[in-house]
């Protein structure tokens, strides 16, 4: 336990074990997506009373899954940081926000495409799509915030407890469906008890739900190598990695 | 099965298309570029390492190579 606590701390392990998983994830996750989205597009039937707009859940519930879970992952990562001074769990920190941000955009964007056809509006002020808002502004807070310090160190110290803080925002959005009078519909999928949607579109569903984490993850290692590279230009593994793989 | 019985079908989704296909297109594109921005700069900054090494051996002739 404690060797692969101090494995982890170590630059060049991480990349060599990072640059491993990718070899194999990224394609398997290519693939996955690549059937997701048939599947989704055309394989599926169309919602009785939505019609084919439904469709968009395929990307819609994924994105937003994925955005929440990644809000995780970056302020446990900053509170490691701050407890322990792990340097790679900053690393990981500035890795997930970027991400975090895209895939938060990405199940706005789906939202307005999906709110048009179905509520009528791209845009409307409700709990959920409000709280969701939020989430991508404290997305973009911690990037802009982590730029603006020279110090990297304070910066990543900063950051940490602004991804912490964000956390109040988190159940807010989970439970602004039952919380709020909102236009948005609650959780169709249940953990316990039934779900309310067929399995025909369940199935796509969990793919889809799967394939976006396994995306998040690649996204994340590619941006932690790249970050790890650039702090540690200094040292000798990473100019020996330059010389062999640096030439174009 | 498929659920729709002509090309036209898919691209019109019984008024939807319009919504769907943005929807789609854009998860694509989003992802694409969370995929590829990370790939291109590590690339970069070993091309830039790279480029520092050699300038740094090119400087330094037969001595000794310094770090930078």
């Amino acid at each position: 336990m404690w060797s692969l606590f101090h494995k982890l701390g170590s630059p060049p392990w991480l990349y060599a074990i990072s640059g491993a998983i990718l070899r194999w994830l990224l394609p398997i996750t290519l693939i996955a997506l690549a059937v997701g989205l048939v599947w989704g597009l055309l394989f599926t039937p169309a919602d009785f009373r939505q019609g084919n707009s439904y469709r968009i859940i395929y990307i819609h519930v994924p994105a937003a899954v994925v955005a929440l879970a990644g809000y995780y992952i970056m302020a446990v990562a900053g509170a490691v940081n701050l407890i322990w001074r792990m340097k790679m769990a900053d690393v990981a920190m500035k890795a997930a926000a970027p991400i975090g941000a895209a895939f938060t955009f990405l199940a706005l964007f789906t939202g307005a495409v999906w709110g048009k056809p179905t509520w009528g509006a791209w845009w409307v002020w409700d709990a959920r799509v409000t709280s969701m808002l939020i989430l991508l502004f404290l997305y973009l807070g911690v990037m802009a915030l982590y730029e603006a310090f020279d110090n990297k160190e304070a910066a990543g110290k900063a950051c940490a407890v602004l991804s912490l803080v964000g956390m109040v925002n988190i159940p807010i959005i989970y439970k602004s469906v039952d919380w709020w009078y909102s236009l948005h519909q609650p959780a169709s999928i249940k953990l316990t008890g039934e779900s309310t949607i067929d399995s025909s579109m369940l199935y796509p569903l969990l793919l889809m739900i799967m394939v976006f984490y396994a995306l998040f993850t690649c996204c994340l290692l590619l941006n932690m190598r790249a970050e790890l590279l650039q702090r540690e230009s200094r040292t000798q593994w990473v100019k020996r990695l330059a010389a062999e793989e640096g030439v174009v | 099965m498929m659920y729709f019985d002509s090309f036209h079908a898919v691209m019109t989704m019984e008024g939807h298309g319009v919504y769907v296909w943005t929807a789609y297109m854009v998860a694509i594109g989003v992802i694409a570029i969370v995929l590829i921005a990370p790939t291109r700069r590590r690339k970069r900054i070993l091309q830039q390492l790279a480029g520092e090494l050699r300038r740094a051996q090119h400087a330094s002739g037969s001595s000794a190579v310094k770090g930078r």
